[in-house]
């Protein structure tokens, strides 16, 4: 299976582990990404321009080159991902807005909404699928408590986004119980870490991150994983010492492909 | 040829407003076979009827058709009309000219143009009429309830009172309810089980009823009048006629570590068990999952301290077959599973618990002795938040939730909230809510007090999220009246589930043919002028099994379902529908399509012997219908491949001639 793959600025340099193992585990489990040509910079939050149709063009191109190719388009990090569903949403049922993209855009056959997005973890559930990656485990994470971390971007809005329950997700629980460890459930994992607002307030990101590190380590968590360069900082700059880590990390490791990259 | 009369209504102006009755009436007369046609203001009044009943004399009519009002309002009233001027009252066809005419129409011209083709296809079709006369079948004076809480306990005892046996069908080991759980009830807090208890005896000692505990109905065939019923009594392994309940056995049973269901699974029982001490009846039940006996062949502990001997760990599950002529569902209701709502952390915490919880937790019997302790450690709660309309009225979450309301939870939130108060001054209690809705006798008073006299601090905005820390609940909540975010450090979260029918009442749904809705609540025959019948004759609504009802509301559905059951019990006959399937054997080829397509399995085969064109006989399997369990729905004519299935009143051929009168 070869899918159009889009990075995103984070994942070429803060991030680069994310990008990484996802590549590597990718392999593994019989997906090829292909990355995007020429991609550009998402565009950042989606809801704070909402009026800006210039900013979303990148993410249009993107969409419209996964389109080109007739492939899903995949990315990993929760930011990169919220904004290209977003505005493949905003193509499918605003049409001043496709109107205004396409325009920009030029292309002989405007760009229609089409292209399946899916974000690495619901490429892993919905086209690899959580058994197969069962099998394919050769490093069971046994014995480990693993508090996921949602953060909000990978599910809200919910209604656009379609991943999970925004209640009550299971895609990332479903996904530590199938690398054999086990899913720490706490009633923080789809809170906000804060978020940009660090930048403007650290004491109050200071405050949402902390509140969720403490509520995973009350529940016994050994490690919680995130999906999310932005949330990784925040809760490593102010959680506790329950360690951060990105879930294409862990899924190496039970993949038995962490070793081999690092020494590559 | 017919002579046919045609009367045209106007309905007040509820047709007269949108179509010209003079101008359809003028119109119907040149139709084939129609000897006279007007039209009058009110046809379904008295003297509407007698201008009909003066043009049969008259005119010596052998067909009516009246474009009136939906068949489903006045086709009833006309055939007796046309019955009591001395014709067939299955010559009476009507054309809706209401409804599906002037209602739906604006425009004078096309209601008109409309009305006058839907008269000359009912004009075509009366051409084809002929008299038919109804069969008779007996009536069992016998009821089933299905369904042992207050609703089922209501409806039988009354049944039983007016004289008629019934037996009650509860999957329980104890008929009780929901009610039975409950600690005390509003709007007078007096307690639910020195209420409900009395008539549970009542129940057990009269003479009429028996119960079926334990038990669930596995099969319902036949009609209104002749229900043919299998009950599935489920192995419970204590001979219930022997034992006495003295619970000996249960002391001394080694397994107790078996969540209680009655409890709601916040303390153990026994492997033997009787589920609470006023249970009716009050015998013991082994639970075949838990018991080791029946397990592993080791133990038989409750065997040997048993004096009476009633332990039989070789019970089978048992059918009997009963007939019953009117069949009762009182399913009752369930809170919702509140595993989806995790943003109140249900799952997460033990301190966050419904409110059927709660009832367990302040009752006497319950888990706690009636001492309000929070589950998880046992420690008095002094900061308490009630959450209402949990999954309910929540048309954005349908997936999870309901779009109704649950109308049960406003009233029992309060009465949890004052009592809390009352008890325990020193606990600070928060109600969230959408909107406080209190319609009922001495409801809102009840609501006030709980304000006014017992400082409950009811805030209208919702819980956002509950979160579990330490030995705290940390709630965030918005006050949209304040306009700000609340953050409280509760002790217990209790939450207003919304209430859903039992999950037995969709099978049982199919079992009856009764209709439901999209909730899975049973439907009524007519939402205000039959709210205790289902649409399927013989079958009747008691309780919540038909929409959220409070105790008042349930037992006043419970005692009215009753009247009927006995207005229907007290007959010896009743007149069936002759609009039933008839297969034409000379053309039936025996294919067995019509049997399988049946719902109501009217259909049988017989082997007959025919007269072959050779004048040589021959046997032939042709199908034959049982009049008596034909309800004329049709779907035989339809599958039939030879033509050889027709129903009466609607064949074949009268449904083209309508086609033909449409397309002319």
């Amino acid at each position: 299976m070869i899918v159009s793959y889009f990075p995103g600025c984070t994942l070429k340099t803060k991030a680069q582990d994310l990008d990484m193992y996802a590549r590597k585990c990718a392999e593994v489990l019989g997906v090829t990404l292909e990355e995007i040509d020429n991609w550009q910079c998402c565009g950042g939050v989606f809801t704070t321009v909402n009026n800006d149709a210039v900013t979303k063009l990148s993410s249009v191109r993107a969409l419209d080159f996964a389109r080109s190719k007739t492939q899903p388009l995949v990315s990993v990090c929760s930011a990169c991902h919220n904004v290209l569903k977003q505005t493949n949403h905003a193509v499918q049922t605003d049409k001043a807005f496709a109107d205004k993209v396409n325009l920009y855009m030029g292309n002989e056959s405007p760009y229609d909404g089409s292209t399946q997005v899916y974000h690495y973890l619901e490429m892993l559930r919905d086209l690899v699928g959580f058994d197969a990656i069962k099998e394919k485990v050769v490093n069971p994470l046994k014995g480990k408590k693993i508090a996921a971390y949602y953060g909000c971007l990978l599910l809200r809005p919910s209604g656009v986004m379609q991943m999970d329950d925004p209640e009550n997700p299971q895609i990332f629980e479903d996904l530590i119980r199938a690398l054999g460890a086990e899913p720490v459930i706490y009633a923080m994992r789809n809170e906000c870490c804060g978020g940009y607002v660090t930048m403007e307030s650290p004491e109050f990101a200071a405050k949402k991150s902390k509140a969720i590190t403490d509520n995973a380590a009350s529940f016994g968590a050994d490690m919680i994983v995130t999906a999310c360069p932005l949330c990784k900082y925040n809760l490593e700059k102010n959680g506790n010492s329950v360690p951060v880590v990105y879930f294409t990390e862990l899924l190496a490791e039970a993949l038995g492909v962490k070793e081999d990259t690092q020494n590559a | 040829m017919q002579r046919i009369g045609v009367f045209v209504c106007w309905c007040g102006s509820n047709i007269a407003g949108t179509v010209d009755v003079h101008t359809v009436a003028e119109a119907l007369k040149s139709e084939p076979g129609v000897v006279f046609s007007t039209d009058y203001q009110y046809m379904c009044s008295q003297a509407g009827q007698d201008i009909i009943k003066n043009a049969i004399k008259e005119h010596n009519l052998t067909g009516i058709v009246v474009c009136s009002c939906s068949p489903r309002m006045h086709e009833a009233t006309f055939r007796k009309t046309a019955a009591a001027a001395g014709i067939n009252p299955y010559m009476v066809e009507i054309a809706n000219i209401r409804e599906q005419c002037s209602w739906v129409h604006k425009d004078m011209q096309t209601g008109t143009e409309k009305a006058i083709i839907l008269g000359k296809a009912a004009v075509a079709k009366v051409n084809l009429n002929t008299p038919l006369t109804p069969g008779e079948s007996p009536v069992t004076k016998r009821a089933l309830v299905i369904g042992g809480g207050i609703a089922g306990i209501q409806t039988a005892l009354d049944i039983a009172d007016a004289g008629f046996p019934v037996d009650i069908v509860e999957t329980k080991p104890t008929i009780g309810g929901k009610m039975a759980q409950l600690d005390k009830t509003f709007p007078t807090l007096d307690c639910a089980a020195c209420i409900l208890t009395p008539k549970m005896v009542d129940v057990a000692q009269n003479e009429n009823i028996r119960i079926f505990s334990y038990s669930e109905v596995q099969e319902i065939k036949g009609f209104v009048g002749n229900f043919d019923v299998t009950i599935k009594k489920r192995a419970r392994f204590v001979k219930e006629e022997i034992c006495t309940g003295c619970g000996a056995c249960v002391e001394k049973c080694p397994m107790k570590k078996i969540p209680n269901e009655f409890n709601l699974g916040m303390d153990n029982r026994h492997a033997i068990y009787i589920p609470f001490a006023q249970a009716v009846p009050k015998v013991a039940t082994i639970d075949p999952n838990a018991c080791n006996m029946l397990k592993k062949g080791k133990c038989g502990i409750c065997s040997k301290v048993c004096s009476a001997g009633a332990i039989d760990y070789t019970q089978k599950d048992e059918f009997i077959s009963e007939k019953y002529g009117a069949i009762v569902v009182a399913t009752g209701f369930n809170p919702i599973s509140m595993e989806k709502f995790d943003e109140y952390a249900y799952s997460q915490s033990k301190d966050v618990i419904t409110s059927l919880e709660f009832e367990r937790l302040t009752n006497a019997a319950g888990p706690t002795a009636g001492k309000l302790l929070r589950p998880s450690d046992l420690k008095h709660p002094h900061t308490i938040v009630f959450v209402q309309c949990v999954g309910s009225r929540c048309a954005a979450c349908a997936e999870k939730g309901k779009e109704y309301c649950s109308k049960i939870c406003c009233m029992y939130t309060a009465k949890h909230a004052m009592l809390v108060r009352d008890k325990y001054p020193d606990t600070e209690v928060y109600v969230f809510y959408i909107d406080v809705r209190t319609p009922g006798k001495n409801f809102d008073e009840f609501y006030r007090r709980a304000v006014e006299e017992y400082g409950v601090k009811y805030v209208k905005g919702m819980v956002g999220k509950v979160t579990p820390e330490g030995d705290k609940l940390k709630v965030q909540a918005s006050d949209l009246i304040a306009n700000k975010q609340l953050h409280i450090d509760a002790d217990l979260v209790v939450l207003a589930a919304a209430i859903e029918p039992d999950k037995s009442a969709r099978p049982l749904a199919t079992m009856l043919t009764a209709s439901m809705d999209t909730n899975d609540f049973f439907t009524e025959a007519h939402p205000k002028l039959r709210p205790v019948e289902s649409p399927t004759a013989g079958v009747f609504l008691s309780g919540a099994c038909q929409g959220p009802k409070d105790i008042p509301e349930t037992v006043s559905q419970a005692s009215a379902a009753a009247s009927k059951v006995i207005g229907l019990l007290v007959k010896d006959k009743l007149t069936g529908n002759p609009c039933v399937a008839s297969p034409n054997e000379l053309m039936c080829n025996g294919c067995s399509t019509c049997e399988r397509v049946c719902p109501y399995g009217a259909i049988t085969y017989e082997d007959k012997e025919f007269m072959m064109p050779d004048r040589s006989k021959a046997i032939r399997r042709v199908a034959q219908v049982n009049p008596a369990v034909c309800q004329g729905c049709g779907a035989c004519t339809v599958a039939c491949m030879s033509g050889a299935m027709d129903l009466r009143g609607f064949m074949g051929s009268q449904i083209i001639a309508e086609v033909d009168a449409i397309c002319k």
